[in-house]
């Protein structure tokens, strides 16, 4: 992975916790909870009493955008800022029950809300800044005007470019100098932006978004918050980040215990193993090593079988060890043949020519699960189809095919002579007759 | 800079010391003809060893190894590129020293997992120096012919299969490492192959994007159309649409970009790279195909009939006498690699030793079969004595048998710092010398006279037993031959005396051993000899030695088995392996008193010096 979503409420968390290094005197009361449910807001309003005394504003933290305009936001019943702890409640149990369809296409349930106290302002109090990182420049976008039109008022927004091998202090000088020249920004909205700047760099985020955000002299009120992480500085952001736990977004099925066992032998790992389950009750389920070449099996199995027909996506890649691959391998071929559907499956063990896999020795992996689910398979009616290059890839090649002969697996196997996509329509051509 | 990215007889620094990787690149450089071996130096910051043998060819040579990027750069003028096999966790400070360095030209970088704001910086300052960055996250580059970075190609099977040794005509960019191989190969399979490749790695944040390297691809005249295999997410591929369209770039260009499943799926799923994510609608795979193929490159309407496509520009450049059929070179075969030639059975070699003891090459080393661990522990109820049966035996003797085994052990342990072994132990640590050379001092002394009269026991009785010769022909026998009776005799002990460790050592035996003939046969011979003389008894070493017969002889060895073991000095082994724990502790005991160097005195030793002729 890369640039990954994190929640508005670990994003805050994350900026209470190196408040006082980052953005003394700058003052945050930071009166955030996250729950999944109405039980567990009720729970937590014995423990903290700002629920039962404030006024309350509800939102889903799923790490999707614009949840104004998705009617997402509940700060009134019969007018703004009168949400009662039981009314939030509702709310929430009401919201939760049935899956909601964003205007994306994005679809899933709300499993998790963010409470906050009501914020008495004016609307013209709110102003917009965010932080993207773009090619060798991060790029600082702040506006007067923030809120929910932001896009239609980005005339109104003023934006800095920082080379990202700028120091610090010429940074914020950077910093101060564009606004300068902007004209009309507060002193005090100025110095956060510096701040912010350098807690955005430290952190290692990708993006960050106030919108709205509230300077009041020294007060900060973040009236939302979006943020991307890096997560390959995890290794060097470990105790900064405190534990921080990537989620899955939005609209995303259900992590299953076998994609979870797969992301957490990938991790153990130094080969790269990756499962996501797209549509258990499809007849076509790949066993794809290598990245890119995981990417080009799935858009030709989508443009010859049809998207619908995809069971799973993955890879395995970076010379994964025998034992590896016979996990990885057993934990497709139990998913796949736990469903009885009426066509006959296909199993597509694809790959590109590798640069230095040893092919016989990851396919020894594959050979050894092959065989345990022997019978599996062939009550399935699994065909399987191999193309596979590389180191040693005839050998590899020779024994899947003996063994699944001797096992009277039907499998037709290829090498680089054949064009890698190749085995997908075949695999279309046969099951059609 | 250069049209090419590689030229002919350049030479790499390479950082980590990936011997597999190295002995590629020279694998390479030999089928190319090089003169020179790519890889001049090599850098690890670790090693130990000043330089490492590579084959090259038929014959090896010696790659320097340095510690320092400082130090293989004032070595290796000459060489202007660095391939960096970091790990993603040093590979930002490595690179970032090498680019300020300034020697470098071009520098490929492996490492996947960078943090981006890492590889952003080191973005900005290789363009600010005019250096090439290839990566983070790739197998590199190759200009075929000249030079390849690493793995890039595969086996070297792949590589000449894939006509990555000739210079071909098509210039082929890729962001996958996995796919450039596949890419390389499909277009060897449908045209004369490449003259130039770079896979720039699946990163959000590529150290050079594809532009730069078409842009070069451009002005070198041997590259006659450019084949582009984009991915979905990042704007690349609209740089290239936008100096098409300008006429900067004006060689036929056949591009793909994969990733159009996206389309259907509505969540963030991450496929293939870290910068395989579209975040607006232009980014998707869709788009940019579409894009592509509006401006008048060559896009086909799937990965499928990409071979077609290249097939159908290469067959019209030939019709056009743009692209000439290039000689077959001749093949240069590299020796297959011992290890590879022997795992796939094509060759077999005498061995020069054997072994049937123990085996390290599985999971756990084995002691005759039994794991380390099967064994160790007090719970395996493995015994001392049951490993040395094990490593000496091959067998693991009965509970009588190796009790009498540890028996013996303690019992021969330790005499006392008087015996000669001990004392020479003792001098040399004094001497201040090491546990090791004490040791040895202790245990040389043994012989014949010292601690060695077991063997010559148990074989001088055990040849008067098998003779049937009677206890007295066996001491007439011994006397005609001007032969000592070894294993009989004491310097205090007596009949009436006896040593409480030989009586213990018979007293066992006879309780346990199925039987003790040789034992019995040595005790009437004693009779005879201590009533000649009173201390002319059977000493410690001759009932060790005649007990451990009898105990072979009733675990059923045959007779000329045991003859084996005394001659190859078995027994002599129970007293130097039991001696060796006194000799331990008499050395230990010098070192903790810390005595100065000994000096025998003078009045000790009678000079009786002349002068020689």
């Amino acid at each position: 992975m890369a640039q990954s979503s994190i929640l508005e409420f670990q994003c805050k968390k994350m900026i209470i916790s190196h408040w006082d290094q980052y953005f003394s005197p700058f003052r945050y009361q930071f009166k955030s909870i996250l729950v999944s449910s109405k039980e567990e807001l009720m729970a937590e309003a014995n423990k903290i009493s700002w629920l039962k005394t404030s006024p309350l504003v509800v939102k889903p933290d799923m790490m999707f955008g614009k949840r104004g305009k998705h009617g997402l936001v509940y700060l009134k019943d019969k007018q703004v800022g009168d949400v009662t702890l039981s009314k939030a409640a509702e709310w929430i149990e009401h919201i939760s029950k049935a899956p909601v369809t964003l205007n994306s296409g994005q679809n899933g349930h709300i499993t998790r809300f963010i409470v906050e106290p009501f914020f008495h302002h004016q609307e013209s109090d709110e102003y917009y800044v965010s932080i993207e990182t773009k090619d060798t420049d991060d790029i600082i976008h702040i506006s007067l005007n923030g809120g929910v039109d932001i896009e239609e008022n980005w005339d109104a927004v003023t934006s800095i470019s920082i080379p990202v091998d700028t120091n610090n202090d010429d940074a914020s000088d950077l910093i101060k100098e564009t606004l300068k020249k902007a004209g009309k920004v507060p002193p005090h909205f100025l110095q956060f932006i510096q701040y912010l700047y350098l807690f955005f760099k430290d952190m290692h985020f990708s993006y960050i978004e106030f919108n709205p955000i509230i300077i009041q002299k020294y007060q900060v009120t973040f009236l939302d918050a979006v943020a991307k992480l890096d997560d390959t500085a995890k290794f060097i952001n470990l105790g900064k980040w405190q534990n921080l736990e990537f989620q899955e977004s939005f609209g995303m099925a259900q992590v299953s215990p076998e994609e979870r066992n797969i992301k957490l032998l990938d991790e153990e790992s130094g080969a790269s193993l990756k499962l996501t389950l797209l549509n258990t009750s499809a007849p076509v389920w790949t066993l794809v090593a290598g990245g890119g070449a995981s990417v080009v099996y799935a858009d030709t199995i989508a443009s010859i079988w049809g998207y619908d027909a995809l069971a799973n996506y993955g890879e395995y890649s970076g010379n994964p060890s025998t034992e590896e691959t016979y996990i990885y391998t057993k934990t497709v071929l139990d998913l796949m043949t736990r469903e009885k559907i009426e066509q006959d499956k296909v199993l597509l063990i694809g790959g590109a020519i590798a640069n230095f896999t040893d092919v016989a020795k990851t396919f020894q992996g594959i050979i050894q699960a092959l065989t345990e689910y022997k019978d599996a398979l062939q009550s399935h009616k699994v065909r399987i189809y191999v193309r596979r290059g590389g180191p040693n890839y005839k050998e590899g090649l020779n024994n899947i095919k003996q063994t699944c002969e001797q096992l009277g697996l039907p499998i037709k196997v290829f090498g680089p002579e054949n064009h890698m996509t190749e085995i997908v329509a075949m695999s279309k051509k046969e099951t059609a007759q | 800079m250069s049209h090419i990215l590689f030229e002919k007889e350049c030479q790499a620094i390479f950082f980590n010391n990936n011997k597999k990787a190295i002995q590629r690149m020279l694998d390479y450089d030999y089928v190319c003809q090089r003169k020179t071996p790519s890889v001049s130096a090599i850098i690890h910051p670790t090693a130990t060893n000043s330089f490492q043998k590579f084959f090259f060819g038929k014959t090896e040579v010696i790659i320097p190894i340095y510690t320092t990027l400082q130090d293989a750069i004032k070595h290796h003028e000459s060489s202007r590129i660095l391939i960096n096999f970091a790990s993603f966790r040093s590979a930002y400070s490595t690179t970032k020293e090498a680019l300020l360095s300034n020697h470098f030209s071009t520098i490929s970088i492996t490492a996947e997992g960078i943090p981006e704001r890492y590889t952003r910086e080191l973005n900005l300052i290789a363009k600010k120096r005019n250096i090439t960055l290839i990566g983070p996250a790739t197998v590199g580059a190759i200009t075929p012919g000249h030079f390849k970075v690493g793995n890039i190609g595969g086996s070297l099977e792949s590589i000449i299969n894939s006509k990555l040794n000739l210079q071909g005509a098509a210039g082929l960019v890729t962001k996958s490492g996995g796919l450039f191989n596949e890419l390389a190969n499909m277009i060897a399979n449908n045209s004369s192959g490449i003259a130039e490749g770079v896979a720039i790695g699946g990163d959000r944040f590529p150290g050079s994007s594809f532009i730069s390297h078409v842009e070069r691809m451009e002005k070198n005249p041997q590259i006659k159309y450019i084949v582009l295999l984009g991915e979905v997410g990042g704007t690349d591929e609209y740089q290239l649409i936008d100096a098409y369209k300008a006429k900067r770039i004006t060689k036929p260009i056949i591009a793909w970009c994969i990733g159009t499943i996206t389309q259907y799926v509505s969540s963030d799923i991450q496929f293939g790279h870290a910068g395989a994510n579209a975040s607006n609608e232009s980014e998707t795979a869709d788009s940019k195909n579409q894009a592509m193929r509006e401006a008048g490159f060559r896009v086909p309407a799937s990965f499928n009939q990409l071979p077609e496509m290249i097939k159908a520009v290469h067959t019209r450049l030939v019709a056009e006498g743009e692209i000439k059929p290039i000689d077959p070179s001749t093949d240069i075969n590299v020796p297959t690699d011992y290890n590879t030639a022997k795992k796939q059975g094509d060759i077999r070699k005498e061995t020069n030793f054997i072994c049937t003891i123990s085996d390290d090459r599985g999971d756990e080393a084995v002691y005759a079969g039994f794991p380390i661990s099967a064994v160790a522990t007090p719970e395996t109820g493995f015994s001392i004595a049951d490993v040395i049966t094990l490593l000496w035996f091959k067998k693991r003797y009965p509970k009588w048998a190796s009790n009498f085994i540890e028996t013996i052990i303690k019992t021969v342990a330790d005499h006392g710092p008087a015996v000669s072994g001990a004392m020479n132990a003792r001098v040399t640590a004094r001497a201040g010398k090491d546990l090791l050379s004490c040791l040895a001092s202790g245990l040389l002394t043994i012989g014949p006279r010292f601690g060695g009269a077991i063997d010559e026991a148990a074989k001088q009785f055990k040849a008067g037993y098998a003779d049937q010769l009677s206890p007295s022909e066996f001491i007439e026998n011994a006397k005609r031959n001007k032969q000592l009776i070894s294993g009989i005799g004491h310097r205090i002990k007596s009949v009436r005396k006896p040593d409480l460790r030989v009586k213990s050592l018979k007293e066992y035996a006879k309780k346990s051993f199925p039987s003790t003939d040789l034992l019995n046969y040595a005790l009437e011979v004693e009779k005879i000899t201590s009533a000649k003389k009173e201390t002319l008894i059977l000493n410690v070493d001759g009932c060790i030695g005649v007990l451990m017969v009898d105990l072979w002889m009733g675990m059923g060895y045959e007779s000329e088995q045991i003859d084996d073991f005394i001659s190859s000095g078995t027994l002599n082994a129970f007293f130097a392996l039991g001696r060796s724990i006194g000799f331990i502790g008499h050395i230990l005991d010098e070192k903790r008193l810390n005595m100065p160097m000994y000096r025998h005195q003078f009045d000790d030793i009678l000079y009786s010096v002349e002068k020689a002729q």
